[in-house]
């Protein structure tokens, strides 16, 4: 399965994939419709200095805790992908708390948010890979 | 004919017949579920009387979940008894049910102490199962007066559930501090203060001395007036299947890594078991959802002849109270034990971390929690300390604090 | 207090777009962009703003556009606003000039009034998708008649040659001047593509020895980085006596971009400014030059060509000649319109000519003195487009040398700042989170693609004027008319004016 990876060695921390996902996954066609003014939800997040950076999202796990450790069923496997049904989470974060990467985030809604490769979204695939100006989120398999 | 069988159908079960499924796609499962719903997420119970959810969301696994998995479940009837000779069990309408490889995966039971004149209580109940919250939920009206006796997780939560939908909560507890068993005296009272702030009543270091009729009568002397009374004061392992043919039994059914019982063939997991708890180096009962899942799964697993271990439980607990969030895990005995406690406070957080001979060993956040996980993670896997930068990370959880080798392995490649 | 003059450029933002994403704070070295956290808006500095254009390619709400200043002096036609700014900022300064890249002046530019040739009816043109085409050149001296042993076999016994799968080599860029990963780049893709890039003079990174046989090593007036090894790394050693956007001038790396592994590959300490001499002082007649490329041939063991570069200037004619006479394998030439990572403003804008004359100037001059095929002749100076190229080959010669094309392929916009080393695309910079920029593996790509792209031109190119080879186009001044040159400029280019 195609999965998302990071190369630290070519992360610029511009942070421009906190704003594509967060775009991808907001169901609007503009960017800036989507965006301006707005508290931003992505499920991808850039950690680092001046220096280093890197991102980090759901890395699908083969064995996923966080589905083991959802209490509302919400959190399941799709394909490889671990996915999560919002209408179920209860935002208890067991998740969160299990997740050995801190992969997972908070929604808007209070509610755990977590990357689903783009792909039941208009993106279609990774929005972030996407948008990464110099490669250092791909996806592939590996 | 071979087949597999299942006592009880929570969320061990549910594990147990995934792990089944891993290695074994044909033997017949059989499951014996007391309640007579399929299984559902116990701890959403709260959130269910909260609106936050609704029943048919309640559900753990999907609506053709047994059916995919070759299950039969027998709803509404209880395991009486096991005979390990014959490997069968006797149900409650007497009839046996032959097993190859048995778990029991039978829960616990609230423990309602007794009170005087708690015979003249008219609307009480527990907290644990759907039908106890459904009950609860017809007892209930907008003015409602509620006494919860005992101010630990299912107690607090059940005050969360009601909050908006009676007219008084009170809680009561004998312990000094709310959530005693994951919370500290440097936490507890915040957490306390949150909820008061949100309009609930405590008593702590006090409980009801005797009842009569709608009032309480506390041993400090004070007297409380109710309506719907709720009993949360603990919960106790169901063990009796197994101690009843002479297994080993402490305070839960004890297993080894495997998940078995001493009873050869016969496996037990989720809270009425007592396995490996990695944060104390000894077994205990870990009546935890996330334990129960992985217990079960691994009793699968061994169940159908593959080999697992499920050696890495944890005390832990991820919960919220009215827009208070609580993750907890490990020990937190560091502090008496010559190890060394870190403790942050700022206004709307707490972070408190226990450390001892370069291994994280337990943690409490309260407040933000994002990237607790990764707190998690030292202590399941006794990541050194001194590799770290350790003081960065406890107050941001992301692996810049680890070595660009360590993150070159994590994120560049299948996990 | 200094001259202030209205900063050159001003950014515009736009305010419904804008998201206040910060990447443009992020991603901008010279600090134009800053969030206002008081407003929640991005505000800018423009006086910083080189327009580098790293935020408007970044900027994902596309909420970024950055112009050329309107607030102008009074008009002016002889003392034009640039003029003006230039003398305020001398008059502040004291200082020389310094500019990046190459001459931006409105010079002619003859490969724009040059035409190319096609096939019509009388001789058919070939269609490279259909037919073999062969782009492949080999860039040495070449003997002036076939030789046949008593058996009547063709004797083989050429001087060493550069092969190359097309006529066009990167050219020198030393590491220093631009970054690891710029070089990287520029390594893997002259590896793939079969042809080479040039170390400049800068020394070769040892990491890079790996791709020595795509490599032609600079010797310089610095003689930085130069010892046994390099120069046995190399396809081939190029003197350089000269550079066209600063002939007659040496360089000057700054101590400040001499950091360890530059340092290192240089040998000279870290830290120190790394001066090039105007001249080699060793080399002061053609007699010096040739001791020189024979002690370069001699470490080689003869294995390797020796390529001469200069600067095209006046007399370049008569200079080729002499170069054409000294052992030299190959001549490289460079057009006063070539880049640099920073050279004196005045000197860039004035010093030199336009390379299509030298070029038609030198291969004439060879040939009339019967000394054509002692050399191979590279040019470069501003080679822009697969058009280019085929012109220059008609023009005479072998092979071109591509600088800023290239940069440009690897993500330069043409800001022409280099010299503040603070490139925002990770080319002229030694700063690691600069460097970091430039992914060399995306480097590598836009260089393969573009040469590839480029490559098929020429073969459609070639086609439609009915030439199958590379080789049949040198020298076929034929194929070229001029349009809009005067009498001189075609007499010296050597073409005829279109509709002759």
């Amino acid at each position: 399965m195609k999965r998302i990876f990071v190369n630290e060695e070519w992360c610029l921390g511009c942070h421009l994939c906190e704003y594509n996902c967060a775009f991808a996954n907001s169901g609007m066609k503009n960017m800036a419709l989507a965006l301006k003014g707005k508290k931003i939800f992505p499920k991808i997040h850039v950690y680092g200095n001046d220096k280093i950076n890197f991102a980090v999202s759901c890395r699908h796990c083969e064995d996923p805790l966080c589905v083991k450790a959802c209490i509302s069923g919400a959190l399941h496997i799709k394909d490889g992908r671990v996915c999560i049904d919002k209408t179920k989470c209860v935002g208890c974060y067991s998740c969160i708390m299990v997740c050995p990467y801190g992969s997972l985030s908070v929604g808007e809604t209070g509610v755990a948010s977590k990357c689903e490769l783009c792909l039941d979204n208009a993106c279609g695939s990774p929005a972030c890979v996407k948008g990464c100006p110099n490669n250092a989120i791909v996806y592939e398999e590996r | 004919m071979k087949q597999y069988v299942i006592i009880g159908n929570g969320i061990a079960a549910a594990g147990c017949i995934e792990g089944i499924r891993k290695t074994d796609n044909d033997t017949p499962i059989t499951v014996i579920s007391g309640e007579k719903y399929p299984v559902y997420c116990r701890p959403l119970i709260s959130y269910y009387l909260q609106g936050k959810t609704a029943l048919e969301k309640m559900d753990y696994r999907n609506k053709t979940f047994y059916a995919d998995n070759g299950c039969n479940v027998i709803y509404g009837k209880t395991a009486e008894k096991i005979d390990p000779e014959d490997h069968t069990v006797l149900l409650s309408d007497g009839k046996n049910i032959p097993y190859t490889k048995l778990l029991v995966a039978a829960g616990s039971s609230p423990f309602v102490p007794h009170f005087d004149g708690i015979e003249t209580v008219e609307k009480k109940f527990s907290f644990m199962t759907l039908d106890d919250t459904l009950s609860l939920e017809k007892a209930i009206c907008k003015n409602s007066k509620v006494l919860i006796i005992g101010a630990g997780l299912i107690g607090l939560k059940c005050a969360e559930g009601l909050k908006d939908r009676v007219g008084k909560i009170t809680v009561c507890d004998l312990a000094k501090n709310v959530l005693s068993s994951i919370l500290d005296d440097d936490t507890a009272p915040a957490v306390q203060a949150h909820l008061e702030q949100n309009g609930i009543e405590f008593f702590m270091s006090d409980s009801v001395k005797s009842f009569d009729g709608n009032v309480a009568l506390m041993q400090s002397g004070k007297q409380v007036d109710f309506d719907v009374l709720v009993t949360a004061v603990g919960v106790r392992p169901n063990t009796a299947l197994i101690s009843g043919i002479g297994g080993e039994v402490n305070r839960g059914i004890v297993v080894d890594t495997k998940m078995q019982t001493s009873v050869p063939d016969i496996y037990a997991a989720g809270d009425c078991s007592e396995g490996y708890d990695l944060s104390v180096d000894k077994n205990r009962v870990l009546a935890l959802l996330p334990n129960a899942y992985m217990g079960g799964f691994t009793a699968g697993v061994n169940m159908a002849g593959g080999n697992k271990e499920f050696d890495n439980a944890i005390p832990m607990n991820s919960i919220g109270f009215m827009e208070i969030h609580i993750m907890t895990a490990g020990n937190y005995i560091a502090e008496k034990d010559g190890g060394t406690v870190f403790c942050k406070k700022t206004e709307n957080d707490i972070r408190k971390f226990f450390v001892k001979e370069d291994e994280l060993k337990g943690y409490i956040l309260v407040g933000n929690v994002l990237g607790g996980g990764i707190y998690t993670y030292l202590i399941r896997e006794k990541i050194p300390i001194s590799t770290l930068d350790f003081e960065n990370l406890q107050n941001d959880p992301n692996f810049f604090a680890f070595s660009e080798e360590i993150r070159r392995k994590k994120f560049g490649g299948v996990v | 207090m200094a001259l202030l003059f209205y900063p050159e450029f001003e950014v515009i933002r736009n305010e419904n777009r804008c998201i206040a994403c910060r990447v443009c704070e992020r991603q901008c070295a010279n600090e134009v962009h800053s969030f206002d956290s008081q407003t929640g808006r991005m505000i800018a500095d423009e006086t910083k703003c080189v327009n580098c254009q790293r935020c408007v390619s970044l900027c994902p709400t596309r909420a970024l556009k950055i112009v050329k200043s309107n607030c102008n002096f009074k008009e002016n036609a002889n003392w034009q606003d640039d003029t003006i700014k230039e003398i305020y900022k001398q008059a502040n300064s004291g200082g020389v000039l310094l500019s990046s890249m190459g001459n931006p002046k409105p010079f002619p530019v003859y490969w724009d009034k040059i035409l190319i040739n096609a096939s019509q009816v009388t001789n058919p043109s070939i269609d490279p998708l259909r037919e073999p085409m062969e782009t492949k050149v080999f860039l040495g001296k070449k003997p002036n008649h076939i030789e046949r042993d008593k058996d009547g076999k063709l004797k083989f016994d050429l001087s060493p040659q550069l092969e190359l799968s097309m006529p066009i080599m990167f050219s020198a860029m030393s590491y220093g001047s631009i970054s690891y990963n710029a070089h990287k780049s520029l390594a893997t893709a002259a590896e793939e593509l079969g042809i080479c890039y040039n170390t400049g003079e800068g020394g070769l990174h040892e990491d890079f020895y790996v791709y020595g046989k795509n490599t032609i090593v600079q010797v310089a007036s610095g003689r930085f980085g130069v010892h046994e090894d390099y120069l046995k790394a190399g396809a081939a050693v190029e003197i350089k006596m000269g550079q066209g956007a600063k002939p007659g001038i040496g360089g000057h790396l700054p101590g400040a971009k001499i950091v360890a592994d530059v340092s290192r590959t240089r040998m000279i300490p870290e830290g120190s400014d790394a001066i090039s001499p105007a001249p080699h002082h060793d080399i002061y007649s053609i007699e010096d030059l040739r001791q020189l490329v024979y002690s370069l041939k001699e470490a080689t063991e003869y294995k390797k060509p020796i390529i001469v570069k200069v600067a095209a200037v006046h007399n370049i004619a008569a200079i080729a000649s002499g170069i054409a006479r000294s052992g030299a394998d190959i001549i490289a030439i460079d057009g006063f319109r070539g880049g640099t990572g920073a050279a004196p403003t005045r000197i860039r804008d004035n010093v030199g000519i336009p390379v299509e004359l030298a070029l038609a100037a030198v291969d004439k001059r060879l040939r009339d003195e019967g000394i054509r095929n002692n050399v191979s002749l590279v040019v470069g100076g501003s080679i822009r487009s697969a058009s280019d190229v085929v012109k220059a080959i008609a023009l005479g010669a072998d092979a071109c040398y591509i600088a800023t094309a290239a940069l440009l392929a690897l993500g330069c916009h043409l800001c022409r700042t280099c010299q503040s080393g603070k490139c925002n695309w990770g080319i002229a910079t030694q700063k690691p989170e600069l460097v970091k920029r430039l992914n060399p593996e995306i480097g590598k790509k836009h260089l393969v693609n573009l040469m590839t792209a480029w490559r098929h031109e020429i073969k459609e190119l070639m086609g439609g004027m009915g030439i199958n080879s590379i080789e049949a186009l040198k020298g076929n001044r034929l194929m070229l008319r001029g349009i809009g040159m005067t009498e001189k400029e075609l007499e010296i280019l050597g073409i005829s004016h279109a509709g002759e």
